[in-house]
């Protein structure tokens, strides 16, 4: 296929992260990095990304990476990005954050980034919870789920902070999934022609998070997809275009017990919240659908 | 060239003829001032920075210290509730060891609301590895900016620097300034290591028990190595400009019996007490205190020593005093008073001298309290 080909041989993590085996993030942030290229700058607040980076004298990503407080992401991109406009520095500046980063304490910053059209790459991975912690809920756990927090399941919905992020008007936003390497790298290389602020919002599965086995990360996430559960789409000047793969899925969606039964965080979720998840699914793809037919 | 300015004013005068790369920035009372001037030179071109409106202090450091590590020049500045939430980032700044220059306008902290002058604001910043000077006049606060800005960047030190002006009593009252041309007194910026795709590497990346100490006795021993640069550097400020400092700014004291120590606007306010009690025969000095961190070496030996403290720290004691009785071994009579901008007078300095009790606290204005 010709557009796997177009994927560098290059990686830019290099080997012995200390990242768990089927990591879902490292996979995310490996078609980042392709897409992006070594002319980039990541910035990465607290999280699993961080945590397996490797530690001093010793760094485990081939770019240059500005570790920074877990609020403070998009925050510390502005002033690169502002130095790096001002000294005519092409280099990209791109925010690798996870959900707790984005969607609960970085979300200020993140907010006033996007507010003042900073000219940044923010790309959330979403594993839905504290991973690096060991599981707790953050905004972006979907009801239902177990975390050590929530151990009887959540019972709040997941925040959608795409809705938020659609608010501020970016030129350019995308969700994505670490399973599906060819569209997130295609969404990567689209958000860095653009100039000011872009947003790609990517599920990354956690095996020892979600508790299924390693070995199953792609498959966990394609049925993420196929089931509903995550929609993949891109919002270009407002205008939405639904990827391929949803629109499968929208057309014939794969049951989400399917999705749930691989995950131990689902074991012993309720008929009645099963219900609830499949009406969201159902009022997201109807959304989706009327926001696209709308245009 | 001679103004007639605010403290405020003079900050941001200083910090247009510094150039910083970024300023980034977010208002509060008292300090808003500084920041809209500084607003205002990036808008009409005299000022060639860019101006990064923050939605918070946390973001104004943050900003400011990815600018930082992309080899910038950076400038923010606060007060009060404000430099308290971005204490997270100061303690991030300190250990990035970025040379970032700050104007903290002191501010009593809520509750209850209260906009006025009080120290507590900065020093519970003093344990983050910043720099800290507090100054007295508009025409300090406008050479001390310039100072600090070649004072932090310097190759030894690169630590961030904190100018501590009083909210009102200094920030809105209008002095004579003499601006100059700094010219080459401030050397372009140059960072060691920063932001290089073709060399890249982990900034703040993760230090373990095996280093992380060796990172934080590298701050101290910059800090120590900072006192020779801020005394070199306000030597050659002397020669160039003309004007004087030191790290404690000392008045009639020589032949003093008993000196009176505090901070900022307080500190030049004891001058006139001194001279008071020098009329009716009491041989008094001032030692006003500049520099906190590092905190300078003092001769108090065979003198009576008065602390006023415009902070606290509860269930110890003023701030200023520990730190006198502790560095000097020397027991002070140490006074409480200015708290949230409560009214001290220069007669009020002078009954604290003459009514000293050596190793007693009293709080100013609290009935039967001692």
């Amino acid at each position: 296929m010709a557009i796997i080909t177009e994927i560098p041989t290059e990686e830019y993590i290099l080997k012995c992260t200390s990242a768990c085996a089927g990591c879902g993030d490292s996979l995310t942030l490996r078609y980042v990095l392709k897409a992006a290229g070594p002319d980039s700058v990541l910035v990465m607040p607290a999280g699993c990304t961080a945590a397996f980076q490797g530690i001093y004298p010793k760094t485990a990503y081939a770019v240059p990476v500005v570790n920074i407080a877990f609020g403070a992401a998009a925050a510390c991109a502005s002033g690169i990005s502002s130095l790096f406009q001002a000294t005519g520095r092409k280099t990209r500046v791109i925010v690798y954050a996870g959900d707790g980063g984005t969607l609960d304490i970085g979300l200020q910053a993140m907010s006033g980034a996007f507010e003042r059209r900073t000219d940044f790459l923010y790309i959330c991975y979403d594993n839905e919870a504290y991973g690096n912690t060991g599981m707790q809920r953050s905004g972006a756990t979907p009801l239902g789920a177990r975390t050590t927090t929530t151990p009887v399941g959540k019972t709040e919905m997941k925040k959608d902070i795409d809705a938020i992020i659609a608010a501020h008007n970016p030129p350019y936003q995308a969700t994505a999934s670490a399973s599906y390497p060819q569209d997130l790298f295609r969404k990567v290389k689209k958000a860095l022609t653009f100039h000011g602020p872009t947003f790609i919002h990517v599920l990354s599965p956690c095996p020892p998070g979600w508790r299924y086995s390693s070995e199953n990360t792609v498959e966990v996430g394609r049925l993420a997809v196929k089931s509903g559960m995550w929609a993949l789409w891109e919002r270009e000047y407002g205008k939405l275009a639904i990827s391929a793969p949803t629109k499968t899925a929208m057309k014939k969606p794969v049951p989400l017990e399917d999705y749930l039964s691989l995950q131990g965080r689902f074991k012993g979720i309720d008929e009645k919240t099963v219900e609830l998840l499949k009406e969201q699914i159902a009022e997201n793809f109807h959304s989706l659908a009327t926001r696209e037919e709308a245009l | 060239m001679k103004k007639i300015v605010t403290g405020n004013k003079a900050v941001a005068e200083a910090v247009r003829v510094a150039k910083p790369d970024i300023v980034a920035a977010y208002p509060i009372t008292p300090q808003t001032e500084i920041v809209e001037t500084i607003a205002d030179y990036v808008a009409n071109g005299q000022l060639a920075s860019q101006y990064i409106a923050v939605e918070s202090e946390h973001s104004a450091m943050a900003a400011c210290i990815g600018a930082g590590i992309a080899g910038g020049r950076t400038f923010t500045a606060t007060s009060s509730q404000g430099l308290l939430y971005m204490h997270e980032m100061t303690n991030w700044a300190a250990g990035a060891r970025l040379p970032i220059v700050m104007a903290n306008v002191n501010r009593s902290l809520a509750p209850g609301w209260n906009l006025w002058a009080e120290h507590t604001d900065a020093l519970q910043e003093r344990d983050t590895g910043w720099l800290q000077v507090y100054v007295s006049t508009v025409q300090e606060a406008y050479d001390t900016i310039l100072m600090a800005f070649r004072i932090a960047e310097h190759n030894d030190v690169l630590l961030p620097l904190m100018v501590n002006l009083d909210g009102f009593t200094l920030s809105h009252i209008m002095q004579p300034l003499d601006t100059v041309e700094p010219g080459d007194f401030i050397p372009p910026i140059h960072l060691p290591e920063t932001i290089d795709p073709k060399n890249p590497r982990g900034y703040g990346t993760i230090a373990g028990p095996a280093d992380y100490f060796r990172f934080r006795w590298e701050i101290e021993r910059s800090m120590r190595d900072a006192v020779r640069v801020i005394e070199e550097t306000q030597a050659v400020f002397s020669q160039r400009f003309g004007r004087s400092y030191g790290l404690t700014e000392e008045y009639r004291c020589s032949d003093a019996d008993v000196v009176v120590i505090a901070l900022g606007t307080l500190g030049k306010e004891a001058e006139v007490a001194v001279d008071i009690l020098r009329e009716e025969g009491i041989n008094a000095g001032s030692l006003r205190l500049r520099w906190f961190r590092p905190f300078p070496e003092l001769d108090l030996a065979g003198k009576d020593v008065v602390v006023i403290d415009r902070d606290y720290s509860f269930g110890f004691g003023g701030v200023l005093a520990h730190s006198i009785r502790s560095k000097n071994m020397v027991n002070v009579f140490s006074v409480i008073a200015g708290l949230g901008g409560q009214e001290v007078t220069y007669d009020d300095i002078a009954g604290f001298i003459r009514n000293r009790r050596i190793g007693e606290e009293y709080w100013f204005g609290v009935n039967g309290h001692v």
